[in-house]
């Protein structure tokens, strides 16, 4: 058998796999949450109970309606959007004029009360979400053996990033996203409806970890905690990646992931550790992060 | 210029009160500007000039008063409606956005009615963006993002312009180029509301002048009484 370092191949690459899969659900969640943070200046504690969120409404669906994976793709972002467009409007907007703490606590707050609803209704144990037809099984690669939904899962995080990021840095909207980012007052004052903007984008960050718990959902178990297991290594790829930065977050999503990953193969004992001690020593090197513009 | 009553000033500024938190800013500001007018705020430094035409725009929610344009009551509309109505606002630290590139920062603002200049046009006018069309905003010289300023205004057909101290901190040459385009502009037909330090500058273009002080219009007079008020000027500008 190949070795790399005293370690099998096999085992590497299937590591690097497993980091591959982590990263891409980083790289959704801290985009979602990049967006938000970069518009509305809020800290968006609330992202892991909308994923959370998106895998229950496609288990529900499947579960009591019948309603399979590839239906509930369309379906999950489209109604955990519309929620976040609810959330932004009956709440998040009447906060702006205020510090940005009480946006944060009421995230944190909201997240807490998503999360203790599915606790109440479903408990902490993890429900099992089928793999659909089309993807079950795998292919033999020759060097490894790669499960059919896990491809999926990396191409299809692949395509909504590069998706989101074209939108953002190549059309009109995302002009006025980014112009509302630097000085909203003033891309209000030429005519645009820059609330709505704030609505359409908190609705599209909320969309976008939907999405990302319905393609979570065959992989993990769909659990009220979820959300809560994932979100504090997302908040770190934000900050590594600068606050803010959308190519940072995907970026640094898909990075810390492999190194995650590569950490399992070297030195497991310290694989749920790596990521906050590479957060400890960016930040210490380069505070704005990765991607982040300095000051 | 057509239709509408030529009579009845396109912007009339009534008794406008703006605060900044609890500092009172405007204590009751009186102006009319006419179609097709180039009026020019004088006054020196913290007298409420820039403040009168944040408030005219609604960027001070703060305020007090009447604003009517073309007969319509501008405090009553949330900020981005008033673009809308016609007027097109250029703030005196310019606001070209770094995140974006000149083609994006010129096509940023939407159209809000018909009659104002393509693309090509504005390129026609200013060969310099044109050149740097995709570079980063910020990139640009503080004499060209002035011109970008301008000119992403004059491509969303506005009736008005209110421009916020154009000339500062540019070099002659450039402010003469200003200046030529502002004459442009107002043989086009275009209203410009003007708040302008550089006296002489403002002399060569406005029609008619406001002096402020202390957050209030104390006098106004057209261009042909400017020799009449020098001696007032040179007192209240200190210049």
């Amino acid at each position: 058998m190949t070795m790399i370092f005293g370690i099998p191949v096999q085992a590497l690459l299937g590591q690097l796999l497993v980091g591959l899969i982590n990263g891409s659900f980083y790289a959704m969640l801290s985009l979602g949450l990049a967006v938000i943070f970069g518009l509305l200046r809020i800290i968006n504690f609330a992202h892991g109970a909308l994923y959370m969120l998106g895998a229950f409404i496609g288990y529900l669906l499947l579960v009591h309606l019948g309603i399979g994976y590839w239906p509930a793709l369309i379906i999950v972002p489209l109604a955990v959007g519309l929620f976040g467009v609810a959330v932004e409007r009956v709440a998040l907007s009447r906060l702006y004029r205020l510090d940005p703490l009480y946006g944060l606590l009421f995230t944190f707050g909201l997240a807490l009360v998503i999360e203790g609803v599915f606790r109440y209704f479903f408990g902490v144990s993890g429900n099992p979400y089928a793999v659909p037809a089309q993807l079950a099984g795998g292919t033999n690669l020759g060097f490894m053996f790669l499960p059919n939904y896990r491809g999926w899962v990396v191409v299809a995080s692949l395509i909504v990033c590069i998706g989101t990021w074209l939108l953002i840095e190549k059309t009109r909207l995302g002009s006025y996203l980014r112009a509302a980012t630097e000085n909203p007052e003033l891309v209000q004052a030429f005519g645009v409806n820059v609330p709505l903007l704030l609505t359409l984008t908190y609705g599209l960050g909320a969309a976008l970890a939907g999405l990302a718990g319905i393609l979570a959902a065959p992989v993990y178990q769909v659990s009220p905690l979820m959300g809560s297991d994932l979100i504090i290594v997302v908040f770190a790829v934000v900050v590594v990646g600068g606050m803010g930065s959308i190519l940072g977050a995907i970026v640094t999503g898909y990075m810390l992931g492999l190194a995650e990953g590569l950490t399992k193969v070297f030195y497991p004992e310290a694989s749920n550790l790596v990521v906050f001690v590479i957060m400890a020593i960016v930040l210490l090197l380069r505070p704005a992060g990765l991607f982040g513009r300095d000051g | 210029m057509k239709g509408p009553d030529m009579s009845e000033p396109l912007l009339a500024v009534r008794d406008l009160n703006a605060w900044y938190g609890e500092g009172h800013a405007l204590h009751g500001v009186n102006l009319d500007v006419m179609r097709g007018e180039t009026v020019t705020l004088l006054g020196r430094n913290g007298v409420g000039k820039t403040t009168t035409l944040r408030a005219i725009m609604g960027l001070i929610r703060k305020r007090t008063g009447g604003v009517t344009f073309n007969g319509k009551d501008l405090m009553r509309l949330p900020l981005h409606r008033v673009a809308h109505q016609g007027i097109g606002f250029v703030p005196e630290e310019r606001g070209i956005f770094a995140t974006l590139t000149v083609d994006e920062n010129l096509i940023l603002p939407p159209v809000v009615a018909k009659g104002g200049m393509s693309v090509d046009e504005i390129f026609e006018l200013f060969p310099n963006l044109k050149e740097r069309r995709n570079s980063q905003g910020t990139k640009l010289s503080g004499g060209e993002q002035q011109m970008l300023a301008i000119a992403r205004i004059l491509r969303t057909g506005v009736e008005m312009l209110l421009l916020d101290e154009p000339t500062e901190g540019l070099a002659p040459v450039i402010v003469q180029r200003i200046g030529e385009l502002l004459a442009t502009l107002k043989k086009r037909g275009m209203t410009i509301l003007l708040v302008e330090q550089n006296f002489r500058f403002a002399a060569r273009i406005a029609d008619r002048f406001y002096l402020m002080d202390h957050g209030k219009v104390v006098e106004g007079f057209p261009v042909g009484q400017l020799s009449a008020h020098t001696d007032k000027l040179h007192e209240v500008l200190g210049v």
